[in-house]
């Protein structure tokens, strides 16, 4: 099958991937001051500031057992950066790159992808500032829970890509998905367990969170960074992968599909 | 020998949408339940009608034509950027596609971090840039300027660094689109060298190009598209040669038609204005002369228009001789519009009196595109003694050999008394276009020769 073909062929650009991957790196904060440190700060900043409002300002909107809250809410809301910037981003991409798909024989997959694997980078690179805030509340993480953490980083990467990929091809032709998505996005914040345990959801909302992918990695890391005792998730987080798996084929073969249009189209 | 490019009867259609449809949306897509139906297109454009040809390795091929001729689709067919809706393209080896120089390249970072990602772009190891890499810096002469971000460069120096990253990627055939105009003469004789040296080690090389000399001289076949089909293949001389006496042709048109309307927007004003004055007549019982003087519009003026030299085309006078017709023809007697330099060339007045007149001179001016006067004269100024004229007659200037550089120029064609009153001025109504091999330029092309001597050695 012609879409297995370029599959592989895919393969072949990861030297590629890792050169553009790099270029959006250095080309996001050429000019600025603090540079790299960015990646850095802009975590510990919304870190602050999560932490005030919910130690100053709403005391008392969560359970005793879910403090600190601040560091709760960071252990999502990080990877959830990844997540929402890599799908807004990845939407406008081949637009962005429109002169690579038409002026050069470019595979333009890689677009995407390589939006999706920026913003991992800016997730690692926030990561230290998580690993900081566990040293000084004094949360030990467990070595062994601690195993999971590239699996469920890897579920996310495949699950992200997959809908980019399947985004990306269609803003092409239906621009004002560009729009659209940035409200998807925040519902979609809300409708996962990020600022709020999932322990708090309403009993009869719960089977419809579940239905949400993002839902069952926010309580991955959740359950591995920030709740003491073993991941209780991991069954959840298997299904998930072979579902991501899935996705990624989908947002593939559509992507695919549409492939020969973009030069025309862009 | 083997071919490198093979292209099979190769169509490709775009699709074009309505005026709403291009900015169809998901929602109005789904709302409309056409989200299949919306890709369906209104009306189509065919930009490639079945072309076939084959390039054989090491040969470099031409493709000429106008703009709009399908050359630019067709090269994006062979480079893989765009699928042919119908046909087949084959391409044997590593293709580097000059189509727009330094597409890939990202303006914040250096131009050494953007010789890298471009060359990964077009298919190259880290390793072998690296290898490369000062090869490419010298051939873009950028040495200075590596390390300052892209955004700081000239277009010139864009350009450049994006042809010398294209053509050292080695590739077995290289796709040209009309890039080789990036620098100034020394950068291009470069290019050039380089695209010998790639004929050399049997590389094959597909120009696009809009420089004929260029297909004259470095091609082995030129190929001429017209509308998206074939319409001459083979030797570049033949090919290039009909080529150029199409696009003459299509000049030729194209100055009949605007001269054509602009006479008769110019005659339609004067025949309005003399109406206008005939209705004032009516009764008052005005000689014709008296009539123009009280009369309104351009023809108002017996004296001519104050600023004589107005830019605009126009016609006014009299009319008590009056010019009817006017051709501008070439050595063969044929009226055109298209000349070469050099050549002979006739403009004949026809031109008629209702009574008999005996002051009259008939002049004309020739202006170029910049409406500078390249030449001006009248049958007074030459020492002509009107005796008279009375009903139709031709007046024939002849130029015999019309040296005058390339572009386009104007005629001003008049019959007036000998003290300026216009009986009839035919103000820039006329153009016709004068085509050179030469480059020269200038308002005038004296007849001349070059000699040389002593330790001078040329060709020609």
């Amino acid at each position: 099958m012609a879409t297995f073909r370029n599959l592989r062929a895919l393969f072949r650009y990861r030297g590629l991937i890792q050169t553009l991957v790099v270029r959006d790196l250095k080309a996001r904060y050429r000019g600025s001051v603090l540079g790299f440190f960015w990646s850095f700060f802009n975590p510990l900043l919304l870190l602050l500031i999560y932490s005030f409002v919910f130690t100053q300002v709403l005391v008392g909107a969560h359970d005793k057992e879910m403090e600190p809250y601040a560091l709760f809410m960071f252990c999502g809301i990080l990877p959830w950066t990844w997540f929402s910037s890599s799908v807004l981003e990845s939407s406008n991409t081949l637009i962005a790159g429109g002169n690579l798909i038409k002026k050069v024989l470019f595979p333009a997959e890689v677009l995407p992808i390589v939006t999706v694997l920026a913003n991992m980078v800016h997730f690692f690179l926030g990561l230290p500032v998580l690993v900081g805030f566990l040293i000084y509340y004094q949360r030990p993480v467990d070595p062994v829970e601690l195993l999971w953490f590239p699996v469920i980083v890897l579920v996310q990467l495949i699950f992200t890509i997959g809908l980019a990929l399947f985004l990306s091809a269609l803003t092409v032709h239906f621009r004002d998905l560009k729009d659209l998505l940035g409200n998807v996005v925040q519902l979609w914040f809300f409708a996962t367990p990020i600022i709020y345990p999932m322990t708090q959801a309403p009993v009869n909302m719960r089977q419809w969170l579940n239905l949400n992918p993002m839902t069952h990695i926010m309580i991955s890391y959740q359950e591995v960074l920030f709740f003491p005792g073993p991941h209780g998730h991991w069954k959840w987080l298997i299904a998930l992968g072979f579902g991501s798996i899935l996705v990624f084929l989908a947002g593939y073969f559509v992507f695919d599909r549409l492939r020969d249009s973009f030069a025309e189209e862009v | 020998m083997t071919s490198a490019i093979d292209v099979l009867n190769v169509s490709k259609v775009y699709r074009r949408y309505a005026r709403k449809k291009q900015f169809a949306t998901l929602k109005s897509a789904i709302l409309d339940g056409s989200l299949l139906g919306d890709l369906k297109p209104e009306e189509t454009f065919q930009a490639l009608k079945g072309v076939s040809f084959s390039v054989p390795k090491g040969c470099t091929y031409g493709v000429i034509g106008r703009n709009g001729s399908g050359k630019s689709t067709l090269l994006k067919c062979v480079a893989g950027i765009t699928r042919p809706t119908q046909g087949e393209v084959k391409v044997d080896g590593r293709i580097s596609a000059l189509i727009e120089l330094g597409a890939g390249f990202h303006p914040e970072i250096s131009g050494r971090e953007n010789i890298f990602i471009n060359g990964i772009m077009l298919g190259l190891t880290k390793k072998e840039i690296l290898h490369r890499f000062d090869e490419i810096v010298e051939f873009a002469e950028m040495q200075d300027f590596i390390d300052a971000p892209v955004k700081t460069y000239s277009s010139g120096m864009y350009m450049r660094l994006g042809f010398a990253v294209a053509v050292h990627v080695d590739p077995e055939v290289l796709l040209v689109d009309e890039v080789l105009a990036v620098g100034d003469q020394g950068f291009t004789h470069k290019c050039l060298d380089k695209f010998a040296e790639f004929r050399r080690r049997n590389k094959s090389i597909l120009l696009v190009t809009h420089s004929l000399d260029l297909v004259e001289k470095f091609c082995d076949n030129a190929h001429w598209l017209d509308h998206g089909v074939t319409k001459g293949e083979g030797d570049p001389k033949r090919v290039v040669a009909a080529y150029v006496i199409d696009v003459e042709d299509a000049e030729e048109n194209e100055l009949a038609k605007a001269e054509s309307s602009r006479v008769a927007a110019a005659a339609k004003e004067v025949g309005g204005s003399e109406s206008a004055n005939a209705g004032a007549n009516v009764g008052s019982n005005f000689s014709s002369t008296g009539a123009i003087e009280t009369g309104e519009g351009p023809a108002a003026e017996p004296q001519g228009p104050k600023d004589g030299f107005k830019s605009e085309e126009g016609r006014w006078g009299t009319r008590e001789v009056e010019i009817t017709n006017v051709t501008i023809a070439g050595p063969g007697g044929e009226a055109g519009h298209v000349f070469q330099s050099g050549e002979a060339i006739q403009v004949r007045m026809d031109v008629t009196s209702k009574e008999k007149i005996t002051d009259f001179v008939f002049g004309l001016g020739l202006f170029n595109a910049d409406n500078v006067c390249v030449y001006g004269t009248n049958t007074n100024l030459e020492e002509f003694q009107p005796t008279e004229i009375n009903g139709a007659g031709i007046v024939t200037f002849t130029i015999d050999k019309l040296d005058l550089v390339e572009g386009t120029y104007r005629l001003d064609l008049a019959a007036h008394k000998a003290d300026g009153y216009p009986y009839d001025y035919h103000r820039l109504l006329y153009t016709f276009r004068v085509k050179s091999r030469i480059r020269d330029v200038g308002i005038y092309r004296p007849d001349h020769s070059w000699a040389f001597s002593g330790g001078i050695k040329i060709k020609s």
